[in-house]
């Protein structure tokens, strides 16, 4: 039987997910029988695959380029679950939402700043006016709320779908767990 | 009591259950262990009906009650709990976390809030509304307590509670619509108000709008539980 295709991806979050998800420990042994990482910050590939079986996304819809990311991701990926809470509800990144990306980027840049007070303009990506939960921008299949998910919400969800059964979140983890 | 108290006998999910005529079915309901839903209901607290979570169907009619505020009627057949109702309450559990900035992760009430965890027992994994993200204010001018109005879902407890048990009403509401928000006196900071710092409204507030300084999520449980055991003592006075 060939390996379910993984991906990991990493928005606007703090990768506190990944991190969790690297909590799996000696599971991650067991898991790794049944799935290959074809994409992710954990691996080196620098394009988004043009099949990928399930993709974890962690993080918020925060700039133009996550916006690009997130389309590619989902054209290529047959089962995407929002992977914690910045990528279901929007959480800590959403938090500059009620005075938007100027205020943000004035404070980071100018007022906090002791040198080379100027707010980026190259290379890094333009911000969107709101940051926004991946399903605002494209259909996801499944959300898997807490900051972060815990090891064992990934386990179970994992081996739920690896065994083509629908996991039940909410018996899992919630918001903010 | 008088000897000839009336009682009503009605249906509760299929369950014969008999009632006092000034009864809730809400009440009623609990007694006879049929768990209803709810946010704005306290023991001990008049009801008004604002949150809706305890929605019911009743037979014959095609409008759906809630059960807090509807009184027992004989040879009611009431439904607690259908595909119906919980599409509804989990709507109004998306509706609340939609209107204001509820950033569950860095709440101060993270692992001790009722809209937290009702949203778990209900099924919501996600918003489906866009969230509105309101520029809203924290108050922090008391000296020993904060109100953060990101937080609030407008259950009017500490309104209640503050005019009906403390006997102070600081607390109100003004406003409507989106605009619509608790105050203490007539708008001013909470600090400056006639709040008579008993702390009564901090431990009602499902959510973290209402907060005790320097106590958060764990360390600081909310006890709303001592409002029935004041009302029974007031009564046996």
């Amino acid at each position: 039987m060939s390996k379910l295709k993984v991906a990991t991806v990493w928005l606007d979050g703090c990768s506190g997910c990944h991190m969790s998800f690297l909590d799996l420990d000696e599971r991650l042994l067991e898991l790794a029988e049944k799935i290959e990482i074809v994409y992710s910050p954990l691996v080196d590939r620098k394009d988004y695959p043009d099949e990928v079986d399930l993709a974890l996304v962690e993080g918020a819809v925060a700039s133009v380029d996550d916006e690009a990311k997130i389309r590619k991701i989902r054209a290529h990926t047959k089962f995407l679950i929002a992977m914690g809470d910045c990528a279901v509800t929007g959480n800590v990144p959403s938090m500059r939402n009620p005075i938007g990306p100027e205020a943000i980027l004035d404070r980071a840049y100018k007022e906090n700043a002791t040198a080379q007070q100027q707010i980026p303009t190259l290379v890094v990506p333009r911000l969107l006016r709101t940051v926004r939960p991946i399903h605002e921008h494209v259909k996801v299949d499944l959300h898997l709320p807490g900051c972060p998910p815990s090891a064992d919400t990934f386990y179970a969800v994992l081996s739920a779908l690896l065994a083509g059964e629908t996991p039940d979140v909410s018996a899992l983890t919630r918001f903010g767990a | 009591m008088s000897a000839a108290t009336e009682i009503k006998t009605l249906i509760i999910d299929g369950k014969d259950v008999s009632a006092r005529p000034e009864q809730t079915v809400l009440e009623v309901a609990r007694e006879n262990g049929i768990e209803i839903p709810t946010l704005c209901h306290l023991d001990g607290l008049t009801d008004v009906g604002a949150c809706r979570l305890c929605l019911i169907e009743i037979k014959g009619q095609t409008k759906l009650q809630p059960a807090c505020v509807t009184r027992v009627e004989e040879g009611m057949e009431v439904q607690s709990d259908s595909e119906r109702l919980r599409k509804h309450r989990r709507t109004i559990i998306e509706l609340l976390f939609a209107e204001r900035n509820h950033i569950c992760s860095v709440c101060v009430a993270n692992g001790n809030c009722e809209l937290q965890s009702l949203s778990q027992e209900l099924g919501v994994t996600h918003v489906r509304l866009p969230y509105r993200n309101p520029e809203l204010t924290v108050d922090a001018s008391h000296e020993r307590f904060t109100c953060d109005h990101n937080r609030c879902i407008l259950c009017t407890r500490c309104v209640r509670v503050c005019a009906e048990i403390e006997g102070a009403h600081v607390w109100d509401v003004m406003g409507r619509g989106a605009g619509c928000r608790v105050i203490t006196d007539l708008a001013q900071p909470w600090g400056e108000s006639s709040c008579t710092r008993c702390g009564k409204c901090v431990q009602v507030c499902p959510t973290g709008a209402l907060y005790e300084k320097g106590k958060v999520g764990i360390e600081r449980p909310k006890h709303p539980e001592f409002l029935p055991y004041l009302n029974l003592m007031r009564e046996a006075q």
